[in-house]
């Protein structure tokens, strides 16, 4: 195998497990899942920075 | 709930981060660097028309091609990072993080990606000087990549041109130069891309050490090391002047690191510099932090002079900032948390007032937020508020003591090592200096280690804060089980070091088949 092509196969294994493993399955956006409005978002982080 | 927060994720969180940010960095200070070593290489075959210059440049950017391919998108997994372990810090800088880095992704990164696909496959397909632009596209393209997120993280050492809303709990940028052009920026981005720049040209000298070494494609190795040589020294030399430019900005706006990394418990006017020295005995008693430096080399008065200019300034050490020294106007510890605990429960009275629809009371509080006098006095101590300990207001002063001084040891070693190869490559003595061709080689890793020891300086030493003053790192964690944190911190573990295994393999491989 050339160096080119040996270099677009760990591209490619290497951006499937970032973006189809990690991300998905191991990096949810917290405030994203957990809350549907920015409004909301605001208020948990207020109160987790008051308490 | 902060205040009960486990710590083990606190550590787990910075930890991952640790490893995917130092591992990111093995593979951008080479793509910085030897993207302007390839544009000068080609600049010289398209100048000269001599076809040695072409094959020159392929070779290396046979080598940037390994690196780029195998570190690019690496720096995204810090983004992941943030969403998920470090929501709170996400929200409250979102705004400011959220410009720096659309204009990476929409300019710079763009600019990169698409001119290196011309680089790398346009040879014989475009003009050679539509070729040659592309390569300087790439090198500046990759840098300015470099300058934003930069730029971004200057702002969490030295938070500028933003102004805090306290109905979202996001600072809002107010003025965007103030962020670009703060001092602390400014000296980050061009301390830290020069580095790149000496790292690529001690690489670039190592490598062609090697081929002289055993003999083979001796001007091609030659010409190398005089690009590299002449471009290091250059770094360097910038690298030491950025340098100073960043311990005059950290003195000013973060003196607690400035004092930990020289080991300086007690200020004094006409501080000395610590060349070389030994952190002493760390245990101590609550109300002392006198502790001393063990078989120190001092340079008289340097100290002052490098953090004001001045040979007798007086510089703040570490018990100043946590007991108060009333002589040099200095704050106590325990006066400024006094304050952040205004400011965080006048935050809290806000929100409850505005839950209450007490619009009396919030419109007198929403006031406060937009007084001067309450964000220099009050506000501005948010982050001190958290604080329940002064002590944990220090950093670890063995650590930020021995990567600073590691860092800058290095730092005028590469000038050394520059010069040297320089002078040897002029008068065309390399083959007869077989113990430098070594040492050369020996020296290819040092400016990565270099690198590590300067973030580790500027991350550790701001210690116990993420964002200066305003948010401490154990408050900015998400509230998710510590075991999510260690598993991917040992999935990144491996991911990256069978990147690193790869990038190692094919590129010793391609620099033993050697130029074509």
């Amino acid at each position: 195998m050339t160096v080119g092509k040996r270099l677009w196969v760990i591209i490619l294994i290497k951006l499937f497990i970032m973006f189809a493993i990690l991300k998905l399955f191991f990096f949810p956006d917290f405030l994203e899942t957990k809350f549907n409005t920015d409004k909301e978002r605001s208020n948990y982080v207020i109160e987790q920075l008051t308490r | 709930m902060i205040e009960n927060i486990d710590l083990s994720l606190v550590n787990w969180s910075r930890g991952q981060f640790a490893l995917t940010a130092m591992y990111h960095w093995l593979f951008v200070p080479l793509t910085l660097g030897l993207s302007f070593i390839l544009a000068f290489m080609e600049t010289m075959y398209v100048r000269t028309g001599d076809e040695k210059w072409k094959k020159i440049t392929r070779f290396w950017m046979t080598l940037f091609g390994i690196n780029f391919a195998i570190g690019v998108a690496t720096g995204i997994i810090l983004e992941f990072e943030f969403g998920t372990n470090w929501s709170n810090y996400s929200w409250f800088v979102g705004d400011i993080f959220g410009a720096p880095l659309a204009i990476e992704g929409i300019m710079a990164f763009f600019l990169e990606s698409t001119f290196v696909a011309v680089m790398f496959f346009g040879w014989e397909k475009v003009s050679k000087k539509f070729h040659l632009v592309s390569t300087w596209l790439v090198a500046i393209g990759a840098n300015l990549s470099a300058l934003w997120i930069l730029v971004a993280n200057a702002w969490m050492q030295y938070p500028a041109g933003m102004h805090f809303n306290p109905d979202t709990a996001r600072n809002e940028m107010i003025n965007f130069w103030d962020v670009l052009f703060s001092p602390v920026a400014v000296n980050k981005f061009l301390h830290t891309i020069s580095s790149g720049f000496i790292l690529a040209s001690l690489f670039v000298i190592g490598i062609s050490a090697w081929f002289i070494l055993k003999k083979r494609e001796l001007l091609f190795a030659r010409r190398s090391i005089i690009v590299g040589a002449v471009f290091g020294l250059v770094a360097s030399l910038f690298t030491i002047l950025t340098g100073d430019g960043s311990a005059r900005a950290m003195a000013a706006r973060q003196p607690m690191k400035f004092a930990a990394l020289e080991g300086l418990y007690d200020g004094m006017s006409g501080a000395p510099l610590v060349a070389v020295g030994f952190v002493g005995n760390q245990s101590d008693t609550v109300n002392n932090y006198q502790k001393d430096l063990k078989m120190k080399i001092e340079v008289p008065n340097l100290l002052s002079f490098m953090a004001f200019l001045n040979p007798n300034a007086f510089v703040p050490g570490i018990n100043d900032m946590i007991k108060g020294n009333s002589e040099h106007n200095i704050m106590s510890a325990q006066e400024k948390i006094e304050r952040g605990r205004v400011a965080r429960s006048t935050l809290k009275a806000y929100k409850d007032a505005k839950d209450a629809g007490d619009s009396v009371k919030y419109n007198e509080l929403k006031a406060k937020f937009d007084n001067p006098a309450f964000l220099e006095n009050y506000f501005k101590y948010f982050g001190y508020g958290f604080i329940n300990n002064p002590e944990s207001l220090i950093p670890s002063v063995p650590i930020s003591f021995y990567s600073f001084h590691l860092m800058v040891i290095l730092g005028f070693y590469f000038v050394l090592i520059c010069m040297l190869a320089l002078r040897y490559a002029l008068t065309n003595s390399l083959e007869q200096h077989k113990r430098f061709l070594r040492l050369a080689i020996f020296t290819i890793p040092l400016p990565f280690l270099a690198g590590q020891a300067g973030w580790i300086v500027a991350e550790m030493g701001r210690q116990p804060w993420v964002v200066q003053d305003y948010l401490p790192t154990f408050a900015a964690v998400s509230h998710i089980d510590t075991s999510a944190v260690q598993i991917t911190f040992w999935l990144f573990a491996a991911v990256f070091t069978a990147l690193l295994i790869a990038e190692l393999s094919i590129m010793i491989k391609q620099v033993k088949t050697g130029p074509k």
